[in-house]
């Protein structure tokens, strides 16, 4: 058990020691042009076409990602596809691991899309999901939940966005059973990570015309921990005068949340809280099966994903509804900069949900998912 | 005086013999009652202390409220006042003053205590994490239930939230090992994950409850939640009545704003308890709405009690506190009585606080009860 512990330590300690702040906060800025920047083979203008990668997923994945691949095609979008399989292999070493290929085509695109991975419920396992974010360093969980109109829920007027930081907190997967009976987990909190994805959530603010950051703690109880994320967050807010701050306790932010969500705009917190908070605002607008998320990493890769589950009860049914990995799709088109053709997806995705003729049975249509996808489709083209 | 203390249990239970006397005790048909249980009767009129802390903010003028109601009820009570602040640190009493008075009095009331984000002289731990470690107030309790009157999201909500509340994230072990770098551990452990979890289906048991969920986050924290779930699954055989499912927090916060009626008993590890405890406060009408109980074990037949209101001037939460705390007692028909002037006041819906959509003050609110129980 100690090894990794060490290992994992070092490697924090050493990003965080020898990286000093100015260098990752240019890394990410406009993700785009700086992809575009680094990577000499796309030239600059914004029709150019793209690789991206495409990680179909378990389960509804196939589906699903099928049917957003017709969407984009119907819309013109000048991707080009790379689709690979990450069910670990068995590595020399005798681990389980991510296929070479598969974190290559990552590495060389930069941008994938990613449908539902089925986590083995067991021991000893790492999460695949976990996995792959440490392997891109994917340091922040961006989930925009906005609500749909057609689609009633109790909630109305929902529009804020979640930021989450991803690599460490109480996921750092550090436990151990000090004596039988007995166990430890530790949550690791780093001023090198916090003020990451403090400073993207500002930066995200910005771009996105957003008008609040809310920094979401629980310094009241960990003191020392939460307390440092919390100057953290204080810190890059006095560097952003331009975009209102405040800070909140995590209880209180639950609280208010199913009283009143449109009190929030953009929250940004710890690992732990941003995957509760980020659910529960899941729920106000219908579900996961509704919410795009992207997971953003340092120099500029990005891995964007449909964060509901497999649902191997109607794989392969036609019966999935593929919309939380099409608006997945539509943010990974706004961070490359095609705005435009996001907009039209997203615009006829809303519509054919407002419409609420053409509908997948969680939503409580009676529609296979190509039925669905067609109709989309054909409100691409008819506009 | 101690001994008094010891009869409180014996001296409860007469009470529920002579619970009629209470209802209506003008009423000829009381007096045989009265006949048969004469001798109790008389020491049911002994005097309960309370452990009594007014807390912070709104805290102290709520606390007035309960007492302003619980005398015009009757109730034979009496307030052991004690000033507990980590605002006023001067001011307040000492933690083995705090403690010593609920170890006597063994059931109190306490409003909220605010604590500020970041402690003095490193201290880690707050003064309520004091109070619950000191008097080992093991499990908290929260009962959401939708008050007819109130204009909700959701309607038809009745679960209990069931918490940890001495070990967990709140373990206060913390230490910045290298600059920049802070470890915070999360403390589990066999023997207090079996001991809630006897608890929440003790209590379900008690209230009649069919299902019990545990909340956990183990498919990351495999062996800190893990053993929380084992636990939970360990001492659900010793139930077999009652069903035992376990469910993932953030799903659980998920489901608790689209489908809350779906939940009967709800237990948690100390955070998530937290989380969903608010939660799911804010679905029946916020803090001011719903009162908070804590036990400590202590031979598990006299638990102590702590109504925790949450803030906002809306006396509701801590009356509802005395409504739990006299019910705890057995008091029952006092109970009933507060409770029914409650939930009249606020069904007829004229007379709102502000943060339930009024615009009546505290004092017009605890005036229109008053005059119920008059």
């Amino acid at each position: 058990m100690s090894p990794p512990v060490t290992n994992y330590l070092g490697r924090l300690l050493h990003s965080s020691l020898c990286r000093p702040l100015a260098q990752y906060k240019r890394t990410f800025a406009t993700t785009s042009h700086l992809n575009q920047a680094s990577d000499s083979s796309s030239s600059a203008t914004e029709n150019t076409t793209r690789t991206v990668t495409l990680i179909p997923g378990d389960g509804i994945g196939p589906e699903i990602s099928h049917s957003v691949q017709k969407i984009f095609e119907a819309a013109g979008v000048p991707l080009n596809w790379e689709s690979v399989d990450v069910t670990p292999v068995k590595a020399a070493n005798g681990k389980f691991q991510i296929p070479r290929k598969a974190i290559e085509s990552v590495t060389r695109n930069r941008i994938g899309l990613k449908g539902p991975l089925a986590t083995p419920v067991g021991k000893g396992h790492q999460s695949l999901n976990l996995a792959l974010r440490k392997q891109f360093n994917l340091f922040a969980n961006v989930r925009p939940c906005k609500t749909l109109e057609g689609y009633q829920t109790p909630y109305s007027n929902v529009d804020l966005v979640t930021i989450r930081e991803n690599t460490e907190g109480e996921y750092s997967g550090i436990e151990h059973t000090i004596v039988p009976g007995v166990v430890q987990s530790i949550k690791l909190i780093t001023e090198h990570a916090s003020s990451r994805v403090a400073e993207y959530a500002f930066l995200y603010a910005k771009q996105h015309k957003r008008e609040k950051v809310t920094a979401v703690h629980k310094a009241n109880i960990m003191r020392l921990s939460d307390g440092l994320f919390l100057r953290c967050c204080r810190d890059t807010a006095e560097r952003h005068p331009e975009v209102k701050f405040e800070e909140m306790y995590l209880d209180t932010v639950c609280l208010k949340m199913v009283q009143d969500p449109t009190l929030f705009d953009v929250l940004v917190m710890p690992n732990l809280y941003g995957d509760i908070l980020s659910d529960l605002c899941a729920g106000l607008i219908g579900g996961l099966g509704l919410t795009p998320s992207g997971n953003i990493g340092e120099g500029g890769a990005a891995i964007f994903e449909a964060v509901h589950g497999t649902a191997p009860d109607i794989a392969g049914q036609d019966k999935a509804n593929p919309t939380a990995l099409l608006l997945s799709g539509v943010m990974m088109l706004r961070h490359l900069h095609m705005a435009d053709k996001g907009e039209k997806i997203e615009k006829a995705c809303f519509d054919t949900i407002k419409d609420g003729k053409v509908l997948t049975g969680d939503l409580g249509g009676k529609s296979k998912c190509s039925e669905y996808t067609a109709e989309i489709c054909a409100r691409i083209k008819n506009s | 005086m101690a001994s008094t203390l010891r009869n409180i249990r014996p001296l409860t239970n007469t009470l529920r013999h002579a619970k009629l006397n209470f209802v209506s005790s003008n009423n000829a048909a009381v007096a045989v009652s009265l006949c048969v249980e004469d001798v109790q009767h008389s020491d049911i009129l002994d005097i309960l202390s309370l452990s009594f802390v007014p807390g912070d903010g709104v805290g102290p003028e709520l606390m007035l409220c309960v007492r302003e109601v619980f005398n015009t009820l009757g109730a034979p009570v009496e307030f052991d006042e004690i000033l507990a602040s980590e605002l006023l640190p001067g001011r307040s009493s000492s933690l083995t003053d705090i403690v010593a008075s609920f170890r006597r009095n063994r059931v109190g009331m306490k409003g909220i205590l605010t604590t500020p984000a970041i402690g003095e002289g490193g201290d880690l731990m707050s003064l309520n994490m004091k109070i619950r470690r000191a008097l080992d107030l093991y499990a908290n309790v929260v009962r959401i239930k939708t008050v007819p009157g109130l204009k909700l999201r959701h309607q038809n909500i009745d679960f209990i939230v069931i918490r940890e509340q001495t070990e967990g994230e709140y373990s206060a072990l913390e230490h910045e090992s290298v600059r920049g770098v802070v470890e915070s551990l999360k403390i589990t452990t066999y023997e207090n994950s079996k001991r809630i979890a006897k608890f929440a289906f003790d209590f379900a048991t008690k209230f009649g409850r069919k299902k019990i969920t545990a909340v956990h986050k183990a498919n990351i924290m495999k062996l800190g939640d893990g053993l929380f779930l084992e636990s939970c699954k360990e001492i659900s055989l010793l139930y077999p009545n009652i069903e035992l499912n376990t469910m993932i927090v953030d799903n659980t916060c998920m489901q608790l704003v689209s489908k809350p009626q779906q939940f009967d008993v709800l237990v948690c590890p100390n955070l998530y308890g937290n989380i969903v405890s608010n939660l799911a406060v804010g679905l029946v009408g916020g803090a001011g709405m719903v009162p908070g109980e804590s036990y400590s074990a202590d031979g598990a037949r006299h638990p102590f009690l702590t109504g925790a209101g949450r803030n906002i001037a809306n006396p509701t939460s801590m009356l509802l506190c005395g409504v739990n705390l006299l019910r705890y007692l057995n008091l029952d028909n006092l109970a009933t009585r507060l409770e029914d002037a409650l939930s009249s006041v606020i069904k007829q819906q004229k007379i709102k606080t502000r943060d339930i959509g009024g615009y009546a003050t505290q004092q017009d609110f605890l005036r229109a009860i008053l005059s119920r129980l008059g």
